[in-house]
This record gives structure tokens, sequence and C-alpha cells, in this order.
């Protein structure tokens, strides 16, 4: 007895769930019952499951009978000459869609030629065991996998056009790469998703050390290549408010904020405001610019101030361009929120070349920073003139990425001969083929040439391997990582400086960090190190509390020795001072006793 | 004090006595020496505790923190040397090296012999029935006389070792079955004792679960699972001189204080060797001298070496600060900013290193009237 679970519950029984489930697929195939059904028989737990539900991920695959695929040369024919179409497949039950659960009971052979008797099922192309991403990588099957998955991350990170209807989207952190080219070794699957949407352009790379400027994974980028356009983005950043509506009828206002109002900073950060409190487009904004003036009603009011005069300041909350950034008022928009509310919403953009610290990758888990950016007559040249846009260190070889060798290769093909050349994972085009061409093309079959270099004129006693392949910039750009400050922000509560860029943060000496200098003994150092927040306060010798300072009498009181305290000044730091402060929130009285440090 | 004066007198003697020996050139020793020595105010602490550290977070990235076959699987690594600082009471693997005496060590026999003799045995190992009468409410046990033989018990020792451990319920033996009963009517209580005389052990030492001969060099060493320090060493053949154990614990009740601090140096280096991170003896030695100087075996923890600092901001930047505070505001403590921790929460130079030294001025015009007075008398 064979249990029968219909999309997980129990419906019934059968005598004999082997036949039963092998009738069912038969029949299926036949067109009898819904392609969508799938079956598996489960040996092991003595049931039969029967699926046609929902949220089941589902792929086509040819059926194998005895040993031979079903879809025939003359099927292949028939559907090249238009006479049947993919659906007449399913139903003459050629190909069939597999759900992951029926997939267990299979076995499916790659390529046409691996089919035995036990196969039940062919991939339709062996490119299909690799994912969108991956199965764009050239010549992936010479890869080892863990770096094709490296591979398929940096193409997601690639700028690029992501979307054809970019110029009526308001994308936070939008880059578009300016020249976007195809590329030249492709896999066919480029051709399904399109030309359209691609991050990268075709370049000449030399495999060369170039002066430790490209050790580890960094790469040389040659000044002319980027004087001529190569890489160059634009990254967009959109800026959003709303008009919100308070309780009690208030309401935000936009508009140029009057300079009465709280939290007003210069008058100069709304110079490019326009009468209705918003900025013109093309006008060049930095850091700390108002892009839309914005007040809004006092937070808190209490029933005192409701009466007086404070209840009619409002706050300034106005939308500022992001500290440390820059760029130009490309768009304003103004709509309605999904409340009905105003919104208006500015995008500013910003050319960016590439510069050192920018990140780029090819297709192979190859990605590197730039470390220099060569002049133009620094960069090596081959006999004929050629010079390349990037040097691509040795250094990454090791990781034995084959298919950038042969994408590089490839692409040299294809650039001298002009075609596209086929790197399509398990039937790219034959290396050996590529290498004769290459030869037939008046290259060295190896694809190496002879360079000199720039600094020196001198040749290279080695031969240097150049070509071309296809590279990204990637959305890592050191404009917006870059940071540093001497003085600035503090915290309001510890008066510490803030953290992160954002807010203008310093970069915090931690407790490690500490720890080192106590084990240097730099104890004066370590003083001065921490001292960021240091002050001078009053603390009285009589009581051992803090002291304060009265401005009305120009005195220094204590709050429980009153005018018999004495006072004296002492430099702490805030953190400190607010810690006695909590310990008195807790009902713990800490007492300073002070001792003249050098008295014996 | 007393051994720094000791120092002071002894060690020209003593650097004497080697150079006699052999043939050193003595200024080139003492000035080794002399060189060798730390300026004051160096932080041995951190330095000692950066340079524990440091192995400890490559122990964490790429270790097996065990080793050993199945039954004798031993703690080692970043858990081991953490085990070791905290003063943990038990291991978690406790495990002894038993040394026997001369004539014994190289007897594949005897030591097999006396390994079987340490093994603790419980009484479920050598029964092949258990049976309770709940109308009568006793227990009867079926001894297993082969079993007996095996570990060479006789009924009378194990009826003996028994008795003191039942208390509240009667034993008697007849023709190889143990009848345990009680005047209680509490069928709970018997059926608890049934579950619990079976790991009631019989002979052998207690807590030793597991032992294993093995050759080593030249010798026969018996390896334990579990530990029993006083115990083993009440055995006769047994090489009282090298048996240990890695139960701190246990050398502290047994052995005193010295011979601890010796087992955190060799337990700590032993880990770090083996890991291959091998560390500088003396920062193991100063941590664990400051686990032991008190007399008594201290960990790293709140309610040891941390926990016994004198500063109250020191404690409580370790560690459960509010209970810190609070106790010392209920016993009105005083913090004398004496140390590194504290004067860094109230950003003063620290003392230590260029913090240390202070500088006195000799003043001209004597402050205090009385004190000149008193100056005077002296002289």
């Amino acid at each position: 007895m064979t249990d029968v679970l219909i999309d997980g519950s129990l419906v019934g029984t059968v005598s004999d769930g082997k036949t039963f489930v092998q009738d069912l697929i038969t029949s299926r195939r036949a067109g009898k019952i819904s392609a969508q059904v799938n079956i598996l028989y489960n040996e092991k737990e003595e049931n039969v499951s029967i699926d046609f539900g929902r949220n089941r991920i589902r792929r086509p695959l040819i059926v194998v009978k005895n040993g031979t695929s079903l879809l025939t040369p003359e099927l292949i024919k028939d559907l090249k000459d238009k006479k049947i179409k993919w659906f007449d497949l399913i139903k003459r039950g050629v190909i069939e869609y597999l759900d992951a659960l029926e997939e267990e009971s299979t076995l499916v052979a790659l390529k046409e030629e691996d089919i035995t008797n036990e196969h039940t099922h062919l991939e339709i192309n062996p490119i299909s065991i690799f994912s969108v991403n991956v199965s764009l990588v050239p010549y992936p099957n010479y890869n080892q996998s863990s770096r094709l998955a490296r591979g398929q991350k940096n193409q997601k990170q690639g700028a690029g056009i992501y979307a054809l209807n970019f110029l009526n989207r308001l994308d936070t952190n939008m880059n578009l790469l300016h020249y976007p080219q195809t590329p030249m070794v492709r896999s066919f699957t480029q051709d399904i998703f399109g030309d359209s949407l691609v991050g990268g352009q075709n370049i000449v790379i030399a495999v060369l050390n170039y002066g430790g400027y490209n050790m580890e994974d960094a790469i040389v980028i040659n000044r002319a290549s980027i004087d001529r356009g190569l890489f160059r983005s634009t990254h967009y950043r959109p800026y959003t408010t709303e008009k919100l509506r308070y309780a009690g009828g208030q309401v935000d206002e936009i508009g140029i904020p009057p300079k009465d109002t709280q939290s007003y900073t210069l008058e100069e950060d709304y110079r490019f405001l326009g009468e209705g409190g918003l900025i013109y487009p093309e006008v060049d904004v930095t850091g700390g610019d108002v892009l839309i003036g914005k007040t809004s009603p006092p937070r808190f009011l209490s029933h005192l101030e409701s009466f007086s005069m404070t209840a009619n300041i409002r706050k300034d909350t106005s939308i500022r361009v992001k500290y440390g950034e820059k760029g130009t008022v490309s768009k304003v928009f103004l709509t309605e929120s999904g409340e009905g509310n105003p919104l208006v919403r500015v995008e500013v953009r910003e050319n960016r070349l590439p510069e050192v610290g920018d990140k780029f990758a090819s297709r192979h888990g190859q990605k590197g920073i730039i470390g220099m950016i060569a002049n133009p007559e620094d960069v090596p040249f081959t006999a004929s003139g050629i010079q390349p846009d990037i040097i691509f260190s040795p250094f990454g070889m090791r990781r034995m990425t084959v298919s950038q060798i042969l994408e590089t290769l490839g692409g040299k093909v294809g650039a001298m001969a002009g075609r596209f050349v086929d790197g399509s994972g398990f039937q790219s085009e034959d290396v050996d083929n590529l290498r004769t061409e290459l030869l037939d093309l008046g290259f060295r079959e190896d694809g190496t040439e002879t360079l000199y270099d720039g600094r020196t004129g001198r040749l290279y006693n080695a031969r240097i391997f150049v070509g071309n392949t296809f590279y990204m910039r990637l959305k890592y750009q050191v404009t917006d990582k870059l940071q540093a400050r001497a003085r600035g922000r503090v915290a309001l509560l510890t008066r510490q400086p803030t953290a992160g860029k954002a807010m203008e943060g310093g970069l915090r000496f931690g407790e490690m960090e500490k720890e080192t200098l106590v084990g240097h003994g730099a104890s004066l150092l370590m003083k001065e190190r921490f001292d960021s927040d240091k002050t001078v306060t009053y603390v009285c010798e009589r009581c051992g509390d803090i002291a304060v300072r009265d401005h009305y009498k120009n005195k220094l009181t204590c709050l429980s020795c009153g005018d018999k305290a004495k006072a004296s000044p002492i430099e702490v730091s805030y953190a400190f001072k607010l810690f006695l402060d909590e310990l008195k929130s807790m009902g713990i009285r800490p007492r300073l006793i002070l001792r003249e440090k050098y008295k014996s | 004090m007393a051994d720094i004066e000791w120092i002071k007198t002894k060690l020209p003697t003593i650097i004497e006595d080697k150079v006699k020996k052999t043939g050193a050139n003595k200024n080139k020793v003492i000035e080794r020496y002399k060189k060798m020595q730390l300026d004051p105010g160096e932080a041995v602490g951190i330095i000692a505790a950066q340079s524990l550290g440091e192995p400890g977070t490559q122990m964490t990235m790429r270790t097996f923190h065990f080793a050993g076959v199945a039954e004798l699987n031993v703690t080692l690594g970043l858990p081991r040397i953490i085990e070791v600082l905290d003063a943990r009471k038990e291991p978690a693997t406790p495990t002894m090296s038993i040394y026997l005496k001369k004539p014994h060590n190289t007897n594949k026999h005897k030591a097999e012999q006396i390994a079987n003799k340490i093994k603790q045995v419980t009484l479920e190992e050598v029964t092949s029935e258990f049976e309770l009468d709940l109308m009568t409410l006793t227990l009867k046990i079926k001894l297993d006389s082969d079993l007996l033989k095996k570990h060479s018990i006789t009924v009378k020792q194990l009826v003996d070792s028994l008795e003191s451990q039942i208390s509240g319920f009667e034993l008697s033996e007849k023709r190889g079955i143990l009848n345990i009963s009680t005047d209680s009517k509490d069928v709970k209580k018997v059926y608890k004792m049934k579950e619990k005389i079976r790991s009631m052990y019989v002979s052998g030492i207690s807590g030793i679960t597991h032992v294993l001969p093995v050759m080593t060099d030249s010798e026969y060493v018996i390896k334990t699972f579990g530990s029993n320090l006083k115990e083993v060493f009440q055995i006769s053949e047994i090489d009282f001189t090298r048996t240990t154990t890695n139960n701190l614990c246990e050398i502290e009740k047994v052995l005193g204080i010295e011979a601890v601090r010796e087992a955190i140096v060799f337990e700590i280096s032993n880990v770090l060797e083996g890991e291959g991170l091998p560390v500088d003896i003396r920062h193991i030695l100063l941590i664990a001298d400051t686990m032991c100087y008190g007399g008594e075996m201290q960990g790293v923890t709140r309610h040891g070496i941390t926990g016994s600092k004198q500063s109250v901001l020191a404690r409580a930047s370790f560690e459960i600060p509010l209970k810190h505070l609070v106790d010392a505001s209920i016993f009105g403590e005083e913090d004398r900013l004496t140390s590194v921790v504290e004067n860094i929460m109230i950003n003063q130079p620290i003392p230590v290193g260029t913090g240390l030294p202070e500088l006195i001025v000799k003043m001209r015009k004597k402050i205090a009237p009385d004190k000149k007075k008193k100056a005077v008398k002296k002289k």
C-alpha cells in the first residue's frame, strides 16, 4: 500500500505506487492531464506526491527515453523552419517542466553524448546549470567555481544602464556609465538579455608589473584613456521632503525660511532658493547648501509657551546637500505623496571621473582598485604603438582564472577581426582556432607582444600578454568614502566627537588602541589623545560636590555649602563629569576629594 | 620585600659561583643581567595580556579545540586557556597522567593491573539483574560473579563500599543476591534509589571513568578520563612526584598553591605550544603569579583578580558596573585613583611609563613649621 498525497495532504492509497506514477507521467506526456502536475514516487517513505499548487519553481528539460533524446534532429529542423513552436514540444511530451520534487526521481544528462540508458532527461543547454549572471561569464567551464560566484557578484555591482527608463526614475544611488559597450567576448545568453542593459567597456589590458603601483590587486589606468571618456559615469542622488500636516492644524511650510527661524544657518546657504523655496535646476551645489527651504512648527508646545512669543518660532527643516558631497541640480520634481501631501524631490547629479581608489573588475572575479593614473607618456606601448588602458597585475594570475586569459585572447581576435567571439559555457569557440586566427591577423598566436617601457623607452625583456577584456566600473567609489577631520562636531550628551561619515565624525581611537599606548608607557600621549572632551569644572573642596558659577553674583558657589563654598577649578573629561551626574541620578553621591598635586 | 633583600645579598655570590663553574666573563654576565632588567614603569601586565590575547584571536579562527580519541577527548585550544584563566572548579574534560614507580613502570601487565584498580566500577557493571518488589518495597540485585571476578572484587568488599553510600536503607546479601529494603513506605524513595544505585561506585577510585595505559618513551603511563588526585596518591605503586591532573582546583587542595602556579604555567604554555603559537614564559609566569599571590587561586574574572581590585572605578569598568557602584556607595568606598583605568576615565596621566615619575621640588622654605622642629630634633 502506498499513500497518495496531493499538495501535501493525504487523499488515499494505491496498491502499486511505482506503476501508478509511471502511468500518471505517461498520461501527462501524452497530454491527458495537465503539464503543470508534478509527481514523485518516494520509495523510502512509501508514498506518492502529486503537486500542482502554486509557488513551485519549475524548469524545462528534454525527455529521454531508452537512452535517446526525444528532441530529434527533425524536430529541431521544424523548429528552425518555424513549423512548430515551443508549446508544441510540451504538448508532444518532448519537453516537460519539473519542479524540485519531481527532480528527485530523475537523472539529467548535461550533454546529448553523455546519455546512457539510466538517464531520464537531458538539459536543453548545458549552460542552464548556471544562473543568469554566471551564464554571462565567457569560458566559465575553464574556471574554479568560486571564481564564477565572485565574477557574477561583480557584474551586479557594475555601473552601466540599469533600466531603460532611468530618466524617469528617482532611485537612490544611481550610477550611469557614459558609454556602455556590449562585451566583445560574449555568451549567447547575452543576446537573449539584450545589449541595452550592459555595464562595462571593452578595454585593452596588459599583464605587467608597473613599479609597484599595481601590487596585490591594484590596477594602473592610462590617463589618456580617462581623458577620452573611459569609464566616466554620472552619480545621481535624490533628496526628498514632504509637506507634513501635524495635529493641531499646523503644517510644514515650503519656502525661503525667515532669518528668525530656529537653527537658521548662514544666509549664504539659502542663496540658490527661488521664491517658492525650491532650488533652480543646473545650479552647482556643495555640502550644506539648501536644496529645499522648509520650516516646521515647533515640536513640543507646553501650556506656557503656547501663549508666549516662542510659540511662533518655527524650526528650519530645510533639505541640504549631504556633507562632503557636491554636484549639479539636475531635476526638481513636485508631486503628491501617498497621503496626498505635497512632495518635493530634487535630484543632484555629479560627473565622476575614475580616480585613485575607485573599484573595477572583470567578469572573472578579478577585482581591484586604481593604484595609479599613469600619464600616457609613461604607459608601455607596443611596437605598433598600442597602449593598454589598464595594466593588470600578474599577481592576479595566481587565482587561476583561465577564463580571463581566454577572454583577453578572444577579445584581441574580436577587436582585430571586427567580430564578436562566442565564449558561451561548454560550447565556446575553440581556443586553438582563435590562436591560428590571431596568427593570421599578424600577431603572435599566444597573444603576447613586444612592449616598450614608456618611462625609460627600453624594451621589456619579457614578452607581455596584451589583449582586450570587458571591464566594469563598480559602484564603490572613493568619493563616497573619503573622509577626514581634525576638529568638528561633537555629540551633545557626551561632548565627544560624533561617529560616522554622514555626521562628519572622527575615527575612534578604541579600547585596543588605548591598550597599545599603555603598553608603550606613552602616558602623556594618551592623555592628549583622549582630551577631545576635556572640560574645566569647579569642585567644592568643602563638600566634594561639583560647584557652579553664579553669573548673577559673579561668584563660585556650591549648591550644598552655599556661600561657605571653597571652589577650585579642575580639568577632567566631560564624560567623567557626566558619569558623576548619572551616579547622582541613581541616588549615589560621589564626592571629589581634592589634593594639591605637587605638595608633599 | 624580604625576597628582594634576599636577591640583593645572594645574587653576587650566585653569579660568582656560576662564573667560577663555567668560566664565563663575569662582567659580561652582570652586563647582560642588567640589560635584561625591565625599566621602572614598564606596563608588564598590559604586555602580558596582549601577548596572550594575540594568539587567542588566532586560535578562535583556525583550530580544533579538542584532541585525542573518542573516549579520551581532551579540551585544548582557546576553551582550555579560558578555563585555566577563569580558575574553573572543574575542567570540561578532567584527565590525569599517572606515572608508576621504578620496577612497575616498564611492566605492561602490572600497569594494566594498576589501571584496572584505579578505574571506577559502578554497581551496574557487575550486576546482571535489577528487580523492584513493590509489595515488600525491596530491591533485588543479582550480582554477576564472572564480572566480579573480572574486576577482582569480592562480594564482601562490594557490600562494604555500598553500605556507606545508602543511608536509610538496609542491605543484606544472600547467595549473590543483594536485598535492599527500607522501613519507609515511600515508593518514590525506593524508586529513586533503584535509579541511583546503578551508578554507585563499588570499587576503584570514584570519578575516574576511563583508564588507558600508554607507552611513552620508555615507560607505561596511565592516562585517565576523570580525576581524583587525592585517592590516586594513596596507591603505593604510584610515583606521586610526577603524577599530575589537569584539574587545577584539585592540585591546589592536595599539593598547595606553589604547585598550582606551576600547573597554570604548564597548562597554558602547553596549549599554546601545541597550537604552534609559543609565548614568552615570562608573560605566563606573571599571570600565574597574579593568580596565586594571595595564597589562594584566583581567576581573571569579576570574582577573582579583577573583583579584588582596590579601585571602585576599575572594578565597575569590568562587567556589571551597577553592582559595584551601588555596593561601593553603600560602604562609602574611596577611590584613590592610583591605577591605570581610573586615570584614563578622568583623563589624567596614567601612572605607567612616562606618567610614573613625578617632579619633586626641594623647597628652600619649609612649609610646615612643626615639621622643621622635628627635623631639627632628629639631627
